[in-house]
């Protein structure tokens, strides 16, 4: 890709963010912080690119530090978002 | 650039896991749609990561794959058992994840350039060849590393403050602002530097001075203006991931950098505009670390009221309405499970029950409605600031549990006050006010008294939140 390219992709991308954004609940700001945080760690991609290469032993290592890194967050964030969202719940039925 | 411009496929994969993240953040406008979301999500990451492995040439999948299951397990235990009171903490802490991460992954990008596809071999002369990267990698990933550094000390210290091992009162160097901002200029004028030339110890400066950074900004700010810090922090693991996006031309790396930066800047903007203070006056940090301000010197002998549990359950159970106001006491108090037992109660005998939320109540964007959630409080008895405000005339009896300053009536009336502008909760609007505290002497964390202390239609319980509401729940019978 080329640098404009990827740098209308970005701008693009921080405008949808703005509005996606501004359209969450104010109840829901603590999930979309741990939800955001799981997300940011996409960065996992990078980590993979350089524990997958061959040449520097010392750049694979840092690669794989960063994945346990990510990982964490990954599997952490989308899981208490998970248990927090779970426990979101309306008002119920006077019947039930 | 590398192996990802070969195959388009490859391209569009990234392209579908960004889609993914943005409706997964699209899901969050409402209780009902967010869990779906919140699996595309998953779905996503899913994407991103499998489309990773298998086009790359990897030498080792089983290392990987181990460090993917020892990271997940660690993740996965982490968020079964953590308590939601500390969320804040956990919020905290794996930002610095995310920010170390990043700057894992540009210093082996710059110590293996030709992996990432960054750099051309040239072979000079006289000794052995070398990569030079290309002059916009080196800016990226230069950008990646110092804003990955400064999300992770920032983090660290933000994690130290709201798990309280380290004090909530600012801590405040001399000619502090002289300090960063002569560092962020070298970090700046370093950035280009290593553009132009690749030299090698321009780009671990930008590293240690990126760390050093995080952490002097971060020190001097208080413990309550701790939501706009984290949202901050969570802004910049966004930038430094749309950096590392950048250097990698990766599509999902760069939407979801965007995204997450979007999503912590309008955060923090939120959180500002509801403590009526600009974005730079946080982050210059300071704010409550003196107690003389204006506005409550004559405090400390004017007469009032103290109330036992008894007469704040026989005032509320005659209530037709009741609105209860949490702050960041209940959570401390971990009061939110019995608060939601006395709401049962006076629901029991008729009296209509709501919730108000500040903003800013808690130490970060949502905190008290997490709590309540966690309590079984159905969200659509919690409100808003601004959905709530006008009901206080028509309520009998407005319950303060752990919440100060966003009550405080001197926001809207005295000019002196360091909160002055601030929205406030029109609490003192209601027929009674009842407001438990722990003991008199303590202000609020703006280091102001509160007016609503001393009002003819107020009630202090002092106690701890927790026993207090036992006790209410135990006399409304």
């Amino acid at each position: 890709m080329t640098f404009i390219a990827i740098l209308s992709i970005f701008v693009l991308a921080c405008f949808v963010g703005y509005f996606v954004v501004w359209s969450v609940t104010p109840a829901l700001h603590t999930p979309l912080m741990a939800v955001t945080n799981a997300i940011s760690s996409v960065i996992i991609v990078g980590a993979l690119v350089a524990a997958a290469a061959a040449g520097s032993g010392m750049a694979k290592g840092l690669g794989l530090v960063a994945v346990v890194l990510a990982s964490i967050n990954i599997f952490g964030g989308f899981a208490v978002t998970q248990r927090m969202l779970a426990m979101y719940k309306k008002k119920e039925r006077p019947a039930k | 650039m590398h192996e990802v411009a070969a195959n388009p496929w490859v391209a569009f994969a990234y392209l579908v896991a960004g889609v993914c993240f943005i409706l997964a953040l699209r899901g969050l406008s409402s209780p009902a749609s967010s869990q779906r979301g919140n699996r595309l999500g998953m779905v996503g990451m899913t994407i991103a990561v499998v489309t990773t492995l298998v086009t790359h040439e990897i030498a080792s999948l089983p290392e990987m794959l181990a460090a993917i299951a020892v990271g997940g397990a660690i993740g996965i235990v982490t968020a079964r058992r953590i308590a939601m009171t500390a969320m804040p903490q956990l919020v905290a802490a794996f930002h610095s994840l995310v920010g170390l991460a990043a700057v894992l992954v540009g210093i082996a990008a710059y110590l293996n350039p030709m992996a990432f596809g960054i750099a051309e071999l040239v072979t000079p002369m006289i000794g052995p060849p070398f990569a030079t990267i290309h002059i916009a990698s080196r800016v990226e990933m230069a950008l990646g590393v110092a804003i990955g550094a400064i999300t992770f000390s920032g983090s660290v210290i933000a994690f130290l403050k709201l798990n309280g091992n380290m004090g909530g009162t600012p801590i405040l160097l001399p000619a502090r602002h002289a300090i960063n901002l002569a560092i962020l200029v070298a970090i700046g004028l370093l950035v280009a530097l290593f553009a132009q030339s690749q030299a090698p110890w321009a780009f671990w400066t930008i590293t240690l001075l990126s760390f050093a950074i995080g952490f002097l900004l971060i020190v001097p700010i208080g413990g309550a203006d701790m939501p706009v810090v984290v949202s901050m922090l969570n802004s910049y693991s966004g930038w430094a991931a749309a950096a590392m996006g950048f250097t990698l031309g990766n599509g999902a790396m760069i939407i979801t950098g965007a995204l997450v930066g979007a999503s912590g800047a309008i955060l923090s903007y939120i959180m500002c505009r509801a403590m009526n203070r600009s974005f730079v006056s946080v982050i210059a940090g300071g704010f409550g670390a003196v107690s003389d301000a204006g506005g409550g010197g004559t405090a400390i002998d004017r007469p009032w009221k103290r109330g036992s549990a008894e007469d704040a359950a026989f005032l509320m159970s005659q209530a037709e309405q009741v609105v209860i106001v949490p702050g960041y006491g209940m959570a401390v108090a971990q009061a939110q499970h019995v608060l939601r037992e006395m709401a049962d109660r006076l629901k029991a005998q008729g009296v209509r029950v709501k919730y108000a939320i500040h903003p800013v109540a808690g130490r970060m964007p949502g905190h008290m409605n997490v709590l309540l959630a966690e309590a079984n409080v159905p969200y659509d008895e919690v409100f808003e600031l601004e959905d709530i405000n006008g009901d206080f005339a028509q309520t009998d009896v407005a319950f303060v549990i752990g919440a100060n300053d966003v009550t405080n009536p001197a926001a809207k009336t005295d000019k002196s006050s360091p909160i002055y502008g601030m929205p406030v909760l029109d609490v003192e609007k209601a027929r009674n006010v009842l407001f438990i505290k722990r003991s008199m002497g303590g202000v609020g964390y703006a280091g102001v008294d509160n007016a609503l202390f001393y009002r003819d239609n107020t009630m202090m319980l002092l106690a701890d939140a927790k026993k207090m509401v036992e006790e209410i729940v135990k006399a409304l019978g």
